[in-house]
């Protein structure tokens, strides 16, 4: 590895948190407003797309075990393939972004993808199948980077560099979604007991 | 693809900010783990025009139905750059906003403050070839929220952006130049930095002001850049 260079001329604009009315710039329908339409990030995968559709549910709780209800996710995920909808070479109706918000009362969200495949690495490595997520709400001033890994990937997970790279298999397991009889569940804890790995990306 | 230059932590303001009590229960305690950059990170979703409105840079226009909004009407313009200072075009920027009155229309802002009938406080627009955007709205009003006994939010427009990369996505609040809330509010004190805070004030920008129409700001954003030199590439494409 070279040493860090940088050329940086200007710094990044920092963070302020989303707020409690994120609703209203990222998805106007749950803020209750009509006339913007569906909101972008509606849909990851159409029905059509090819690979395995799956439904993931689950629900963010804070310090207190209390559901955070007013959680905006945004998941990026590869395709079936293991390639990403940003150079225009996969599947019509695959746009591998998405808008995840829970119910405001339970605090459980629930959305459909489709399964992605493992992503090359360089050095002939390859990550197992995941979910990039990142997360933002009041109370959360810079947004937090997670990913959700799959529980019936054992051989693929235990080669992951990013899994691998955590030490302890208990902070390790916080990443893996369980599957339940709808499809995978996954929650994700911000603070406390079985709090979930954040990434420094 | 070349790596993102790493974020300076210290730069944004920390995940536990106590003034700002709702941090307190929903701020990582464990330190975040680092993680090799791949696709993942360094890939992220691509817009085009076919995925916004005409009038969805236009505030004033975008929810009106039976005349324009209250407020003083305002030109939020910009640029979308990277730490290099390169331009990052084509980018989706998304903002939203209170009315004049300080009152979002959203199911749970219950202030008191009226809502405005022509105004629905969303905006979207994709940065030009220069990276340059420009909004057209009205001033967002003060308003109280629940962090004090006596708390108020000096006005602002929350921004989000995308850049190139999903590990460049950003969210962030611009604050208008001279509003005494500023120094008072937990949340942009959260942001240790006087230099990095100074940077989410907005300067009034006289030249780009449209005579008896609208006042202008001008709110510049940056995203984080690439690494000067690429690093564990010797593998790519064998």
């Amino acid at each position: 590895m070279t040493a860090l260079k940088s050329s940086a001329t200007h710094k990044e604009t920092a963070s302020q948190t989303a707020g409690p009315f994120v609703h209203i710039g990222l998805a106007p329908r749950r803020a209750g407003i009509t006339g913007y339409g569906e909101g972008l990030g509606s849909q990851i995968a159409s029905p059509e797309v090819s690979g395995t559709h799956i439904t993931v549910t689950g629900c963010v709780f804070d310090g207190t075990a209390t559901p955070v209800t007013d959680i905006l996710i945004e998941v990026w995920q590869a395709d079936a393939q293991g390639l990403f909808a940003h150079h225009g070479d996969t599947e019509p109706g695959f746009c591998g972004w998405g808008r995840v918000m829970p119910d405001f009362d339970t605090g459980v969200f629930s959305f459909r993808t489709i399964k992605p495949g493992a992503v090359a690495v360089s050095g002939g490595r390859f990550m197992a199948p995941h979910l990039s997520l990142w997360l933002v709400a009041r109370g959360i001033n810079i947004g937090l980077n997670t990913r959700m890994y799959f529980p019936d990937e054992a051989e693929a997970n235990a080669q992951d560099p990013a899994l691998g790279a955590i030490d302890s298999a208990a902070r390790r397991d916080t990443l893996i979604a369980r599957k339940d009889s709808t499809g995978y569940h996954f929650d994700i804890r911000l603070q406390g007991d079985g709090e979930t790995v954040f990434f420094d990306v | 693809m070349k790596p993102l230059a790493p974020r300076d932590r210290q730069w944004h303001p920390p995940a536990l900010a106590p003034a700002y009590k709702t941090s307190v229960t929903r701020s990582p305690r464990m330190p975040l783990m680092p993680l090799e950059q791949s696709a993942s990170e360094l890939t992220g979703p691509v817009f085009g025009q076919g995925d916004l409105g005409p009038h969805d840079h236009d505030l004033i226009r975008n929810y009106a139905s039976s005349g324009d909004p209250i407020g003083e009407r305002i030109i939020i313009h910009g640029r979308v750059q990277d730490e290099d200072g390169r331009p990052v075009p084509h980018t989706l920027v998304e903002i939203w906003q209170a009315n004049a009155a300080g009152r979002y229309r959203h199911v749970n802002d219950s202030y008191l403050a009226p809502v405005d009938p022509n105004f629905g406080g969303c905006g979207r627009i994709l940065t030009d070839a220069t990276g340059a955007f420009r909004f057209h709205t009205i001033k967002p009003g003060a308003y109280p929220w629940p962090n004090g006994p006596n708390s108020w939010r000096p006005a602002h427009i929350h921004f989000s952006v995308f850049g190139t990369a999903f590990a460049q996505r950003l969210i962030t609040q611009m604050y208008f130049q001279g509003d005494p809330l500023i120094d008072l509010c937990p949340i942009v004190q959260a942001v240790a930095d006087p230099q990095a805070r100074a940077l989410l004030t907005a300067p009034l920008d006289l030249e780009a002001t449209v005579p008896f129409d609208s006042i202008a700001y001008r709110f510049d954003i940056t995203l984080r850049g690439r690494r000067a030199t690429p690093f564990e590439n010797r593998t790519e494409g064998t």
